[in-house]
């Protein structure tokens, strides 16, 4: 078992460490206070070429690993859950595209995509359908030349900032998951509309927007994979989404972790540091070693991904556990910092408010625990 | 247009406390200590991209330091440079601004056809802002430093200076030496791509041996200035604090002014 980056491995993640924190750590809390969305660090994304980086040569990207992808976003999460998550959404679209999608949607797709020029975003959630995913509502129906939604999304990441959407519709309601069909969807095609911004109790600088189908046309060929067949879309980007969102969760985790640290070798209480304390260090210890087990389980998913192993057990585990670390450890973060931990001075509120969300998307903890029961009582 | 950047190593000042000074030379040990390019430096590098980018061209980048210095060369080959020269030798060792300036010269030379040298004001390590005007000397070329703003049209060159307390804007034909400070732009970073390619680019090494150089003129032996001791200055005397309420602070103040007869 090797467990040691690569040369390139190091580089990438020098550059990114380097940038998140001197770009991306700095605006995590303004951004976050005044819900604007971080637009800087999108376009320095874009520039550093980081959206491209699991994207084959081919379709304008770098060809490289899901585990390097991980390992980035991790980075990123950590300095801005926010940026992390946008860049996560960004992967419940291309890789779909990478792996249902035709030679032609590909070419057409991925390239400006890789280049961060377009945002990809992810949409199945309905009012009426989210952990039960084969409950969607809204319908297609199908053309001459195109086929014609009707419906609406809610909670889409990355709602109107992206270009480029995976929708999960249904061709025949009474069918539950085996009418699902996915679509590709692009901004500004006829009859695809924005409605509701959602607030949030953390992450308010994270686009979570309500999508408007009204008659909508969709190109016959944007159809991805085939029809009545969205549901195997929907659950394989799901998968890989939560090695994302659980990489997120345990950025999240590691900044809390790290200011909580800190914050204990300077506070002194009864004439010592806190971290004297063995309330304190027995603390920081179970936080710690979470933190380590969460990133093995999610690197461990990402590499049998990227070995073309079965890895959506994997997958759930990680998610499942990094989230449920990550809101343990902001919740002690909060605690060793105290009253000021309290306070909107420190980011450790902050932190704990954004854990939750991670308990709760890309499949819930109790579908995750569903998810992994059902798989290992087969084996 | 064909740019030449030189670019320097300084140690990271992040990891003073490793930097040794020779006793022998009082010159910087520079080996085996982490270093960075010269922050001007890389403002240098950023403007030679972005005129690149405007008016097509070539950038080239030089560096003389340890074989080490080939890291910030291949930065700067991330960054978007074409090509990258370093000048690394036992022979160099020791040189000050004088021979510096000369080898760069010697150099240039030898890379070709130019229409601008881009350098730093200055380095952060020893600060001198020579080695510029020293190569403009050698070459026989204008020189303008501290440049702020750059504009290139068809053979001339328009430069912002910044002075003391004055911007002056002076022209002078190509090719000509500038030397920029940090106003001028916001260096980027390397992009992946950059990266990625820039570590499969080969760097050439050039010795004393490629370049038709007159042995008297490098390293220690032809840098007349000569380090007679370097040491760290003593802090300065103590001040005292006054603390307390603030009109019983003023008026201990009062009384130690009168006292000391300072006004």
């Amino acid at each position: 078992m090797d467990f040691s980056l690569s040369d390139d491995q190091k580089m990438i993640l020098e550059l990114v460490e380097e940038v998140s924190q001197a770009e991306f750590a700095l605006r995590a809390d303004e951004i976050s206070k005044k819900g604007e969305f971080p637009g800087e660090n999108i376009k320095k994304l874009a520039e550093l070429d980081l959206f491209g980086v699991t994207i084959p040569k081919e379709y304008g990207g770098l060809g490289m690993d899901y585990l390097t992808w991980t390992l980035v976003s991790e980075k990123i999460s950590k300095a801005c859950a926010t940026t992390g998550l946008i860049f996560g959404a960004n992967l419940l679209c291309t890789y779909p595209l990478m792996v249902f999608g035709t030679e032609d949607q590909k070419r057409k797709f991925l390239p400006p995509l890789a280049r961060g020029e377009a945002l990809g975003a992810f949409a199945l959630t309905e009012p009426e359908a989210g952990s039960d995913a084969g409950n969607v509502q809204t319908i297609a129906k199908k053309g001459e030349d195109h086929y014609t939604l009707n419906g609406s999304k809610i909670f889409i990441t990355n709602g109107e900032v992206a270009h480029t959407y995976i929708v999960i519709t249904t061709m025949d309601r009474s069918l539950g998951p085996r009418g699902l069909t996915a679509f590709i969807l692009e901004k500004g095609t006829s009859g695809f509309s924005f409605g509701q911004h959602f607030e949030k109790m953390g992450l308010s600088a994270l686009p979570n927007v309500e999508l408007i189908f009204h008659d909508c046309r969709v190109p016959k060929e944007n159809l991805l994979y085939k029809e009545k067949r969205g549901f195997r879309v929907a659950m394989q980007t799901f998968a890989a989404g939560r090695i994302g969102v659980g990489i997120g969760a345990l950025g999240v985790a590691e900044a809390a972790f790290e200011e909580a640290k800190k914050y204990s070798k300077q506070r002194v209480q009864f004439g010592r540091s806190i971290s004297s304390f063995q309330a304190i260090q027995h603390t920081l210890a179970d936080m710690a070693t979470e933190i380590e087990g969460a990133k093995y389980l999610l690197y461990r998913a990402a590499w049998l991904l990227d070995q073309g192993k079965p890895f959506e057990k994997l997958a759930s585990m990680g998610k499942l556990y990094a989230s449920e670390v990550a809101m343990k450890v902001t919740t002690k973060a909060v605690q060793i910092l105290g009253g000021y931990g309290y306070t909107k001075d420190y980011p450790v509120e902050r932190y704990m408010r954004e854990a939750k969300l991670f308990e709760i998307i890309e499949g819930t903890s109790e579908i995750q625990r569903g998810v992994i029961a059902n798989k290992i009582l087969k084996e | 247009m064909n740019i030449i950047v030189c670019i320097k190593q300084v140690p990271d000042t992040e990891q003073l406390q490793k930097v040794k000074v020779d006793p022998q030379t009082n010159t910087l040990v520079r080996e085996g200590v982490p270093g960075i390019i010269n922050p001007f430096d890389e403002n240098a590098i950023e403007e030679a991209l972005r005129l690149k980018e405007k008016k097509g061209g070539k950038v080239n980048v030089l560096s003389m330091g340890p074989s080490q210095a080939a890291e910030s060369l291949r930065k700067a080959l991330a960054m978007g440079v074409d090509e990258a020269v370093l000048l690394s030798d036992r022979l160099f060792a020791g040189s000050d601004t004088l021979a510096t300036s000369y080898t760069l010269a010697m150099a240039i030379k030898r890379i070709g056809p130019f229409d601008l040298i881009l350098l730093g004001k200055q380095a952060i390590d020893g600060d001198t802002a020579q080695v510029g005007p020293g190569l403009a000397e050698w070459l026989n070329l204008p020189q303008i430093t501290y440049a702020r703003k750059i504009e290139v049209n068809e053979d001339k060159i328009r430069v912002e200076r910044v002075l003391e307390d004055v911007f002056e804007v002076v022209e002078s034909p190509l090719p000509v030496v500038v030397t920029v400070t940090k106003d001028i732009n916001e260096p980027r970073y390397p992009s992946l791509r950059g990266l990625i390619r820039a570590k499969a680019e080969k760097i050439s090494t050039w010795t004393a041996e490629d370049l038709p150089l007159d042995k008297r003129r490098i390293g220690l032996e032809g840098s007349p200035t000569q380090v007679i001791k370097v040491f760290i200055p003593k802090p300065p005397r103590k001040g005292d604090i006054l603390s307390g309420e603030i009109s019983q602070v003023v008026d201990k103040l009062i009384l130690e002014i009168e006292k000391r007869s300072i006004i």
